[in-house]
Formats: structure tokens, C-alpha cells, sequence
């Protein structure tokens, strides 16, 4: 489980988030919504140590994450699948697979079959440069490398970014499947308001760097002033 | 055989070889550190030629060869190390020419101080192999034992290199974590620490060829300079990501050099490095042997 508490973020005089208090349970999807600028990838990168915040703090279970180094983070088991999915497109698909794995301490050979297991289209492509991949596939092996050293906290940023509608919806089914087999904990920002209410079971609205709405998905999708104002959806 | 062997082409591939092997291992060591770090460093000889001096000048207060070596090539990976920490480390994230001027004005420093400390050494530095060329049946072939030693450092360094960077985990970490750090360092991936690693294997292996240019001849601070500018050609043509590619630009222009100087001019001999190059990089933009990556659209 990851708690968010008070957690500011400056960039300069720049505020990009505002005292922002949540908690984003295990075995559950927490989606984190909003428009552009309101803060949603500073947040996650907060949590995995790349921005330093102000004044807060990211509990992992008992642990605060606040000024604990990125890379010990992910050692920690955070798993963080950053905008534009961060693949490496110079290295193979079965490189980025391994890079994934060295950190930790499963078995590489173990944790490559797993993933070729859950993302069947990587394993024929598994020589082939990352560069070659269509989005689709980037994002399989993006989500792939993260789960491959088995961690309990997944943070993915607009995974559908750029993704076909049918590809999207596979994504996420793909998602809430992986939060429930592995009992996950997984904060889930999106653009897409709409594909992420319907696979989430709590979600975090922010506006201009505050949390302007904490509840259940179904509470938040179901209420209109939300919908309209916040994200954008009209019934 | 041995007339074969003596003949002017077999002597002028065999004269050209011997230089290009140089080239090509300092040539390697400017690659490791631009896998490694994304970073050109133009003061790569004359650190090489400053750790050559702590090591090599023991050779003349009487300690063994191979021991000064070491001796060298320890200091030049201290040194690697020290100056990623303190001069370049600050420099990450900030415009690409910023390590490159640092690294300019670096080299200045280290000759400067190399200068200054060992100012009457014009003893020349013995090579433990004999440079003398062998003879076949009364031809003299232009290969000697000394040559055969500077070879086998260059393959040795060559292959273990290549394994490190292809078949290794921390190899792949390092390139990795210059090709992206932020996300590397998402995976876990002790970023800061490897590029450290990859200057003090970089200025190991450069150092290595300095003591090797400097063997048999007089040391100066300045041995490196011109073999440098042919090296920084050879990692250029070979694609800088590529070890086998800086190798075999780093022959051919070992070779063409010495294929001008005997069929055309001494004058002309200087300029191989810019006819490989352009040859190189009007064939291959990419790189001999790096591999053109098509994307799906």
C-alpha cells in the first residue's frame, strides 16, 4: 500500500502540487485523473524519487519513500512506467527484459519465460532491436520489464498514450488482470478518464496540483459536477 | 616465403598493422567511454601519457617492466575515476559541450603538469621485447617481437571488452545507463556508479596504449597527440558505439598511412586519418558496423 500525505511539489515559484493526501490500497487500481498540467506526472514521479518534494511524505507500508534515491526505491519493489513507456530502443526486447530483472533477485531465465507467458507477441520479437516495436508492443514490454522483478507497487503514466482504441482496451483489461494475479498496488495516471474509471477501484481527481475529488471509481464516474468540470466527460 | 614476406606490399601491411593496432586501442578506449557515459574525452592521451609517466618513469629507478605497467595502468584508472567524479559528474544534464571544453582544457592542464614535474627525463623507455625486425633466409621481414606484444594487448583488450559490453549483466547495465539514465535508474540500476566505472575501464585502456606508444621511445608528454587525432578519427568512422568498428577503422588508417608513405609522399602520410574519414563517413554515415535501425511507422 502507498500513502500520500500533505505532499508538496515546487518547481522554482512554480507550485505543481499542493498539499495532495491519498492512499492507494493493495490488490487495487488507483487511477489518478485530470487535465494537462494538473499534476499527474509529477506525482508518480515524486513517488519513484525523481522529483524531490517540498514538504510530505510517500509511506511504502512503514517506510517513507521522501529522500530515499530513485534506484533504491525501485530495489524497494515501485515499478515505474514513465510517459512514453521508457523503453530502451537500442537495446533488444530481450535486453530491456533482463535490465529489468538485474536489480532484483528472481531468476532472469524464470522471469523472462513469465513475461513471454503474459505478453506472447514479445517472445517471437525477443532479438529484435526495441526501436523496431509498434506502440502496442512498446507498451507490452514497458509493462513487461517493470513486472518482471516481481514488485508490489506499479506506477504507470498514460499508458493508452498514442495506442489504438482496441489496443487500449486490451491494455487495460491486461492491467486490472496483472493488479489482481499479482496483487498489485497500482496508481494508474491517465489522460483517458473514461477507459481508467472503468478498470479502477478508487480514483484521485486532481486539478492545478490539488486532489479535488478522492473516492471510489464508481463514486467519482457517477458524479457530474466531476465529469463535467474536471475531466472533460459530458453524458 | 620469406621473399613474399619481405616484399614491399607484405612489408608495408605488416608496418601498417603495427600502427593501426595503436590507434585502434586508443581508438577503443574513447568507445568504451562514450558507451559508457556519452561523453567524448579529448584528454584521453595525455592522461594516459600522465599515469604512463607516475608508472613507467620506475622503470628507471630500476623496478620491472611489467610491474610499472600495472603501476600505470591502476593510476590511470584512479585518475579516470577522480575526474567523472570532480569534473564531469557535475556537467550531466547540462549541453553536450560542456564535458568537451572541460576535457580541452583538462588536457591543456596535464601536459602542463607532466612538464613541470618530469622536466629532465630523455632516457628512452626499454621495451621488454626485442624490436628487432626477424630475418627469413636473408630478407628482413618487417615484423619484430614487439610488434607480436603491442597485437596481442590490442586483441586481449579487444575481446575482453566485447565480452564485457555484449555477453555481460554489468556491461549491459552500462550501456544502458548512458544510453538512459533516468529510466535505468527507474529499474533500479545504480546509474552514478557505473559511469564511474566506465572511465576508469576507459582511461585503464588508454592508458595501456600509451605505455605501449611510449615503449622504445623517449617519454614525453606530448607521445600521444598526433596518434590521438588518428584514434579519435577511427572511434568517429566506426560508428562510437561500435568497439569492432573503431578496430578496423583504426587498422585502415594504420595501413593507409603507411601505404602513402611508401607509394606517395612523406607529406601526404599525415593525412590518412582525413582519407579514412571521409571514405568512412561517405559509405557508412551511420558507422562501419553499427546497425542502422529502421523503425515502424
Amino acid at each position: 500500500m502507498i500513502r500520500v500525505e500533505n505532499l508538496s511539489v515546487s518547481y522554482g515559484a512554480v507550485t505543481a502540487l499542493r498539499d495532495v493526501t491519498f492512499e492507494a490500497p493493495t490488490g487495487k487500481i488507483t487511477t489518478v485523473i485530470g487535465a494537462n498540467g494538473a499534476g499527474k506526472t509529477t506525482l508518480l514521479r515524486t513517488i519513484s524519487g525523481l522529483v524531490k518534494p517540498r514538504q510530505g511524505s510517500i509511506r511504502l507500508g512503514e517506510f517513507d519513500l521522501v529522500g530515499t534515491a530513485t534506484e533504491d526505491i525501485a530495489r524497494r519493489g515501485v515499478a515505474h512506467v514513465p510517459e512514453g513507456r521508457g523503453v530502451i530502443e537500442e537495446l533488444t526486447v530481450e535486453e530491456n527484459l533482463r535490465l529489468g530483472a538485474l536489480a532484483s533477485k528472481v531468476d532472469l531465465a524464470e522471469g523472462i519465460a513469465r513475461q513471454f507467458t503474459q505478453f506472447p507477441a514479445l517472445e517471437s520479437r525477443r532479438r529484435n532491436y526495441a526501436a523496431t516495436l509498434s506502440g502496442g508492443e512498446r507498451q507490452m514490454l514497458a509493462m513487461a520489464r517493470a513486472l518482471i522483478a516481481r514488485p508490489s507497487v506499479l506506477l504507470l503514466d498514460e499508458p493508452s498514450l498514442g495506442l489504438a482504441p482496441q489496443v487500449t482496451a486490451d491494455m487495460m483489461r491486461t492491467i486490472s488482470e496483472l493488479c489482481t494475479s499479482e496483487d498489485l498496488t497500482v496508481i494508474l495516471v491517465e489522460q483517458n478518464a473514461k477507459s481508467a474509471l472503468r478498470i479502477a477501484h478508487d480514483a484521485v481527481v486532481l486539478h492545478i496540483g490539488r486532489v479535488a475529488a478522492f473516492g471510489t471509481a464508481g463514486e467519482v464516474a457517477a458524479d457530474e459536477s466531476l465529469r463535467r468540470y474536471y475531466l472533460g466527460l459530458v453524458t | 616465403m620469406g621473399t613474399f614476406l619481405a616484399s614491399r606490399v607484405m612489408t608495408d601491411i605488416f608496418g601498417g598493422l603495427a600502427t593501426g593496432a595503436v590507434v585502434a586501442l586508443i581508438a577503443l578506449s574513447l568507445v568504451i567511454i562514450w558507451q559508457s557515459t556519452h561523453v567524448l574525452n579529448f584528454a584521453q592521451g595525455a592522461m594516459g601519457m600522465f599515469a604512463t609517466f607516475v608508472g613507467m618513469n620506475l622503470v628507471f629507478h630500476g623496478l620491472n617492466y611489467w610491474l610499472c605497467l600495472v603501476l600505470s595502468v591502476v593510476t590511470g584508472m584512479v585518475l579516470g575515476g577522480v575526474t567523472e567524479r570532480v569534473l564531469i559528474r557535475p556537467l550531466y544534464g547540462k549541453p553536450e559541450i560542456n564535458p568537451i571544453v572541460v576535457m580541452i582544457g583538462f588536457l591543456g592542464v596535464i601536459e602542463a603538469v607532466i612538464a613541470s614535474i618530469w622536466t629532465t627525463n630523455i632516457t628512452m623507455l626499454p621495451s621488454p621485447f626485442s624490436q628487432i625486425y626477424y630475418q627469413s633466409a636473408g630478407h628482413t621481414i618487417l615484423v619484430s617481437p614487439f610488434i607480436f606484444y603491442e597485437v596481442a594487448v590490442v586483441a586481449a583488450v579487444v575481446i575482453a571488452i566485447a565480452l564485457l559490453f555484449r555477453r555481460t549483466n554489468l556491461g549491459l547495465q552500462m550501456r544502458a545507463a548512458a544510453l538512459a539514465p533516468e529510466v535505468s535508474r527507474l529499474l533500479g540500476v545504480r546509474v552514478g556508479r557505473l559511469l564511474t566505472l566506465g572511465w576508469i575501464l576507459s582511461t585503464g585502456v588508454g592508458t595501456l596504449a600509451a605505455v605501449v606508444v611510449s615503449t622504445g621511445q623517449v617519454l614525453a608528454p606530448t607521445n600521444m597527440d598526433g596518434i590521438f587525432v588518428s584514434a579519435f578519427i577511427a572511434a568517429a568512422v566506426g560508428g562510437l558505439e561500435s568497439p569492432l568498428g573503431a578496430i578496423v577503422a583504426g587498422l585502415a588508417i594504420g595501413l593507409t598511412e603507411q601505404f602513402i608513405l611508401d607509394f606517395w609522399s612523406t607529406s601526404i602520410a599525415p593525412l590518412s586519418g582525413v582519407i579514412v574519414l571521409v571514405i568512412g563517413l561517405s559509405l557508412r554515415p551511420q558507422g562501419l558496423f553499427t546497425k542502422h535501425v529502421s523503425r515502424r511507422v
